[in-house]
């Protein structure tokens, strides 16, 4: 019998972050950047949460990252490992880690880039060991 | 201008229940404010100032103040989770060395159980308008568990605590619960009965989780001349801080809590050192937010908490760093999912020698009491409050 399939609830898209998720939807993963600090950050927001300045832009992210710290959540329907990432371009954002064993899981193990789809919307940036 | 000294800490009143299925989330608040007045010597006509948080239903705090008939000249409905009634004392001395009130009422309540609702296991969005944070969070199934998890996690990995380690919080805990007749778990637990318990999201047990209760509670801070006035023992309010920890725009750091700006400030203005402390409440979610708070307020090094923590440190009669001696949010209460008011009312009992003699700290005359809410391993509001007996 297959594994029970987890149901991803679809993320509410603003009118801010609608390029992030329509990237999302072609297996892209952007980042914001800021030309003025030139700190990129995450969520994404139009003024940097750094230098508060105005000029930020869109950066697609290499899809590169290490796992900064995780949690299995055994007590779900399906189980599945909560994360935090750290990208290669800096910022570090929450996200699962999938298609592995959760068992041999470890902080700073190198993780990359995988999509997965979501109940009507688009889909979400979540990682596999590398 | 500081409010040390400015504001007393004049009535405090715990809710005895524990499973309000039969009490109304408005009849629990004004409950607790009754108890808290008629433990000051007050009556509902002296509160001129009114604090509540989110628990407290309808828009701020003004069902509140119709329902129990107040007629407050201040009021402030400031949320930050668990910790807002800790926050609510610092502010309540601020209004009060302002001239803004004299008899300010905090009260809590909640019936999370009597509701039914899965606190800590299942992702919960707020509904309405999302926050800008929540489409990048809520679709991956944050709970509360597994957030507070993340940073044991990095803890562990960056510092070799151990499940060990953190389990001695929950004993600790427990030793104190048997002496309180309303705790919801009284019985002694060992290390290894911690460890052994079921993993509800890695690294953390059932046992390193925090109890479910419903209930509540209320606080009276007045201004010096009513405190002259009043037959209890004193319990001066010498020093405050306040912070919100978030993810920094994707530098989160989940080593450390708000608690290292937040204690920092509320002890600078107290002028007191954290060796200096009898007595220590501070909010226990889960056994690491105790661990980490530990750090962060100073009463051990940074990484140093599983050792501070360990073989029996945070009993009171044997441990050097008695805490939460009526079991806490670990044991005994954490109503509505919001412990920070229990932390308040367990160091006035301690400052007035009313704690169990059991777990009463000896010549307790300089307690702190310290709360975390919203999620530590995302963002949260943390409050400090440093407490003395006059």
């Amino acid at each position: 019998m297959a594994a029970q399939e987890r149901k991803l609830p679809a993320p509410a898209v603003s009118q801010e972050t609608q390029a992030y998720w329509d990237a999302a939807a072609t297996g892209k993963l952007l980042v914001r950047k800021c030309t003025s600090c030139g700190q990129a950050h995450h969520y994404p927001r139009t003024i940097c949460p750094f230098c508060f300045s105005d000029k930020t832009e869109w950066i697609e992210a290499s899809g590169k990252g290490t796992l900064y710290s995780y949690s299995v959540m055994r007590r779900a329907p399906v189980p599945y490992a909560m994360a935090y990432v750290t990208l290669a371009e800096g910022p570090r954002m929450v996200t699962n880690i999938v298609d592995c064993d959760f068992d041999k899981l470890k902080c700073e193990q190198a993780v990359k880039l995988v999509f997965k789809a979501t109940d009507g919307g688009p889909p979400l940036p979540m990682f596999t060991p590398a | 201008m500081s409010i040390k000294g400015k504001a007393y800490i004049a009535g405090i009143y715990e809710h005895p229940t524990r499973l309000a299925k039969d009490i109304s989330l408005a009849q629990i608040h004004a409950q607790c404010a009754k108890g808290a007045l008629e433990d000051a010597g007050l009556t509902k006509d002296d509160v001129d100032g009114y604090f509540c948080a989110g628990d407290a239903p309808g828009l701020g705090p003004m069902s509140m103040v119709e329902y129990m008939g107040l007629k407050p000249r201040h009021v402030d409905s400031t949320d930050t989770g668990g910790s807002s009634y800790v926050l609510h004392v610092g502010h309540a001395a601020e209004a009060i060395a302002a001239g803004k009130c004299k008899v300010a009422l905090i009260t809590l309540a909640g019936r999370p159980r009597a509701e039914g609702m899965a606190t800590g296991t299942v992702p919960r969005s707020r509904g309405g308008t999302p926050t800008p944070d929540e489409p990048f969070e809520f679709p991956y199934g944050p709970t509360v568990v597994n957030m507070y998890a993340m940073c044991a996690m990095r803890h562990m990995h960056e510092f070799g605590t151990t499940s060990e380690q953190l389990a001695w919080i929950k004993v600790a805990a427990s030793h104190h619960a048997q002496h309180n007749p309303h705790a919801l778990l009284r019985d002694v637990v060992t290390v290894e009965e911690v460890v052994n318990s079921p993993m509800i999201s890695d690294p953390l047990h059932r046992l390193d989780c925090c109890v479910i209760t419903d209930g509540g509670g209320a606080i009276v801070v007045v201004a010096p001349e009513i405190a002259a006035k009043l037959k209890r023992p004193k319990v001066k309010l010498i020093g405050a801080g306040e912070f919100v920890k978030t993810q920094m725009g994707g530098k989160v750091d989940l080593t450390y809590s708000g608690a290292r700006f937040s204690g920092a400030a509320a002890f600078a203005e107290a002028g007191v050192k954290p060796a200096d402390i009898k007595y220590a409440s501070i909010y226990d979610s889960f056994t690491i937010t105790v661990l980490m708070q530990l750090e962060d307020l100073g009463f051990c090094e940074k990484g140093k908490g599983g050792a501070f923590v360990a073989d029996g440190n945070l009993i009171a009669g044997t441990g050097k760093l008695p805490f939460n001696t009526d079991g806490g949010g670990l044991c005994s209460n954490h109503p509505g999912n919001r412990g920070g008011l229990t932390k308040v009312l367990e160091a006035v009992r301690q400052l007035r020698g009313e704690a169990h003699p059991a777990v009463q700290v000896k010549n307790c005359n300089l307690a702190v009491a310290h709360g975390t809410g919203g999620s530590l391993g995302l963002r949260h509001g943390s409050a400090t409050v440093i407490l003395e007996r006059e």
